[in-house]
């Protein structure tokens, strides 16, 4: 089982909607994904169309008086499950500071899962926290989108340095550029610039489309509404090139 | 992934069968609706199993699921939970389907295998059934409009082992984390006219739809102490033969081994009940039978002992400690061929007239050895034939000494296979209870001296095969080698049964062992 994360410190740059797509075009795949939305938004809880709420909320999953199995919900999709978000989320940082060990936490509680799933996506909140910090920890790879602008790559680098003075497990820190507008000249060469000089780009770059806000509406993956849309083909070139950088092992059946 | 299953049967005719949109669109409290998921799917389905439905009897279903792209093998276990999903690709790795009838060994090595093989072991999977699945799936959603079950309708025509049709089935499958609302839909359903709740698999709907049933059996014979021993045993006799002639047609198809050997325990104990109890039936009837029936015997027994050659070949080359697989090929070779020839000889044999004449006279002369004297009943002869046949394989037994010859001890076997069918022949005028436990003390000594006779047969027979190899020039002087290694390990074998011989006859003679032998004896009369 592969752990992936959808972060960033700022909100409104894709997160959601790449945890979503990627869980989707995963699934479609064949291999069996969970995505556990721990935004208390509930963003990817909504697209699925299920109900932002965990029975004893985020307290008795992070405390392990309730199974983080037990909370799962099946999405419309085969092989697409979701741990749906609850608005207790907000508190997850005093939780996981009450918690043994706050930042092996999440890693703890997706263990028992090993063999339930060949990935688990996170979709983080926004921040900068414990709950983050748990979950770089968990990650196998971590999914950062980012708006191509100068300021958003100095933004990566902070975080990279962050990651690299952990001690034992790191997450392999993977960016790529979300919302790109074909129409800004900055956008466009930033986004053709950076993967050729960086190893740690995708060059996958998922553009600014109307299609994609369309999810919100339509409730579902713009992946599994438009298949033939351009946001898919980046989509499905971004989660080729994340699958082959993490090394996921093609699914059992 | 989880999922909780509900099934249903659709009852009536077609054209006024329930409707099933309605039964979930109606109704108080939670609000449902119905969407298409996909375009209605057509299903090859064929059932496998082995021919003494193995499988069935360990509560399992395989089955193989042909669609428009892809055939899969899945294994069900007794829920209809699905412990096994492969695609059906060869063990060579072709995607060729696997053609059926096939052994385990046709399958590549993988989760479906291997929990295969501890039920099917040697015997060959072959479909009990096949039909057509007509399957249209919908969603039933909730007033968000998310899917929290899955229905589907399955309607099955059926085409082997006859043409019939099955009523359709229903199937609710709650999403995962909505059980509680898949409850409600089926609550609503199983109120509904003429939905009913489906107790049986779709295997058992579609052998009951064409007539005939799982692990569909010979009926088991009830004996009753009074009644003629002639009737009693020609009941007996003649269930022996309906095991001979249903194993004939495997046997000829060498689908798998144990056809034959089923096909064999059926002569033997034919010959053994003619032997030890054939005084019984009408007008020297066993005199005139008893050849034929060691005919029979010897006609199969070439081939049987080569399968047992074969089948412990991997063990045996497994063991060798000087000499290397490589060198042993030749003498494996030459085991399958002379296996090969010995099978064109039964099957001449089988396909004979006299074997057919045997078959056909005996079955005629049983029905009428139904209708013979009243006495002696069949609890006087099962009395009598048991206890002579004790106290001969007790006798047989304390003869033995450290320096008795094999000879002794095939005979003591001989007497102990004698003793075990005749319980086994008459065991329904015993308690079950009583039996299992003389079955169980008569067999570990029987498996010892078994172990000792198969090991000095197959060291015999491994210098007769070496001569015939030399003779035909067909083994280098190292395989001769490795044959003398695996002559030297079954020597090896036979003298450890000899020395546990001792203890396991002491056990079978026993006070409290003999006693419970004499009791079931005394128990027959009665």
């Amino acid at each position: 089982m592969k752990i992936f994360a959808t972060y960033n410190i700022k909100g409104g740059v894709g997160k959601t909607s790449t945890a979503v797509n990627l869980g989707f075009l995963a699934a479609s795949q064949g291999y069996r994904v969970l995505l556990w939305d721990l935004d208390p938004q509930g963003a990817a809880s909504f697209l699925f169309r299920i109900k932002p709420r965990v029975k004893g909320g985020g307290k008795a999953l992070i405390q392990g008086r309730r199974p983080v199995d037990a909370a799962i919900k099946g999405t419309d999709f085969d092989n697409l499950d979701l741990l749906p978000a609850d608005f207790t989320y907000r508190n997850l940082d005093l939780l996981l500071d009450e918690a043994k060990r706050p930042a092996r936490r999440l890693a703890s509680l997706l263990a028992p899962l090993e063999s339930d799933y060949d990935l688990v996506i996170l979709d983080c909140p926004p921040s900068i926290s414990l709950l983050s910090e748990s979950v770089l920890h968990a990650a196998d790879l971590l999914l950062v989108p980012l708006i191509p602008t100068t300021l958003s790559v100095r933004t990566l680098d902070q975080l990279t340095d962050f990651v690299g003075g952990f001690n034992g497990h790191r997450p392999d820190v993977f960016a790529f550029f979300s919302m790109v507008d074909r129409r800004k000249r900055l956008h466009t060469q930033i986004a053709h610039d950076l993967p050729q000089e960086r190893g740690d780009f995708a060059t996958a770059a998922i553009p600014a489309l109307s299609v994609i806000e369309q999810m919100s509406v339509r409730r579902a993956p713009v992946t599994a509404f438009a298949p033939r849309s351009q946001a898919t083909q980046q989509y499905a070139a971004l989660w080729q090139e994340a699958r082959d950088r993490a090394g996921l092992a093609a699914p059992a059946s | 992934m989880r999922n909780g299953s509900t099934e249903f049967v659709l009852d009536g005719e077609p054209g006024a069968r329930p409707n099933v949109a309605q039964a979930v669109t109606d109704g108080t409290g939670a609000a449902f609706s119905l969407s298409d998921d996909g375009p209605a799917r057509r299903l090859r389905r064929t059932w496998l199993d082995t021919f003494d439905w193995r499988l069935y009897r360990a509560g399992l279903a395989l089955e193989q699921v042909a669609g428009r792209d892809t055939t899969e093998l899945v294994l069900t276990g007794r829920d209809g939970e699905r412990l096994a999903v492969e695609p059906v690709i060869a063990a060579n790795g072709s995607r060729q389907a696997v053609t059926w009838p096939a052994q385990l060994g046709a399958l590549p090595a993988g989760p479906l295998r291997e929990l295969l093989e501890p039920v099917v072991g040697v015997r060959a999977l072959l479909p009990v059934a096949r039909a057509v699945s007509r399957v249209r799936r919908q969603r039933v959603l909730n007033s968000d409009a998310k899917t929290v079950a899955r229905l589907s309708v399955d309607e099955m025509s059926v085409s082997y082992p006859a043409q019939a049709e099955t009523a359709p089935r229903l199937s609710v499958v709650a999403i995962r984390g909505y059980q509680a609302q898949a409850n409600r839909l089926s609550a609503r359903l199983a109120a509904a006219h003429g939905i009913r709740p489906g107790a049986t698999s779709p295997l058992e709907d579609a052998l009951a739809a064409a007539g005939t049933q799982p692990a569909g059996r010979t009926r088991a014979i009830h004996l009753t102490a009074g009644m003629p021993a002639a009737t009693a045993l020609a009941a007996i006799l003649t269930s022996l033969l309906d095991t001979v002639e249903a194993n004939v047609r495997g046997t000829i198809r060498d689908i798998d081994t144990e056809f034959l050997h089923d096909l064999r325990v059926g002569v033997r104990r034919t010959r053994s009940a003619l032997k030890l109890a054939g005084a019984a039936l009408p007008d020297g009837m066993a005199a005139r039978y008893r050849p034929g029936f060691k005919w029979l015997g010897d006609l199969t027994t070439p081939t049987r002992d080569l399968d047992v050659y074969l089948l412990g070949f991997g063990e045996m080359t497994a063991g060798l400690v000087g000499a290397t697989h490589a060198e042993l090929e030749p003498f494996g070779q030459y085991l399958h061929r002379a296996r090969a020839s010995a099978h064109r000889d039964l099957v001449r044999g089988l396909r004979s007239a006299r074997f057919s004449h045997l078959a056909n006279e005996w079955r005629h002369d049983l029905a009428g050895a139904r209708r013979g004297r009243k006495r002696p009943t069949v609890g006087e002869l099962a009395a009598q034939q048991m206890a002579v046949a004790q106290r001969r394989a007790l006798r047989a037994g304390q003869r033995i000494t450290a320096g008795s010859p094999s000879t002794d001890l095939h005979e003591l076997r001989k007497k102990c296979k004698e003793l075990r069918y005749l319980v086994e022949m008459f065991g329904s005028l015993h308690d079950p209870a009583q039996r299992w436990q003389a079955i169980r003390e008569l067999k570990a000594l029987q498996d010892c001296l078994g172990e000792f006779q198969d090991a000095e047969v197959q060291r015999d027979e491994i210098r007769a095969f070496a001569d015939r190899m030399l003779a035909e020039r067909s083994a280098t002087a190292a395989t001769l080698l490795a044959m003398g290694e695996i002559a030297a390990g079954l020597a090896v074998r036979q003298r450890t049964a000899r020395q546990e011989f001792d203890g396991r006859f002491a056990d079978f003679a026993s006070p409290p062992s003999q006693a419970r032998l004499s009791a079931l004896a005394r128990a027959a009369r009665q």
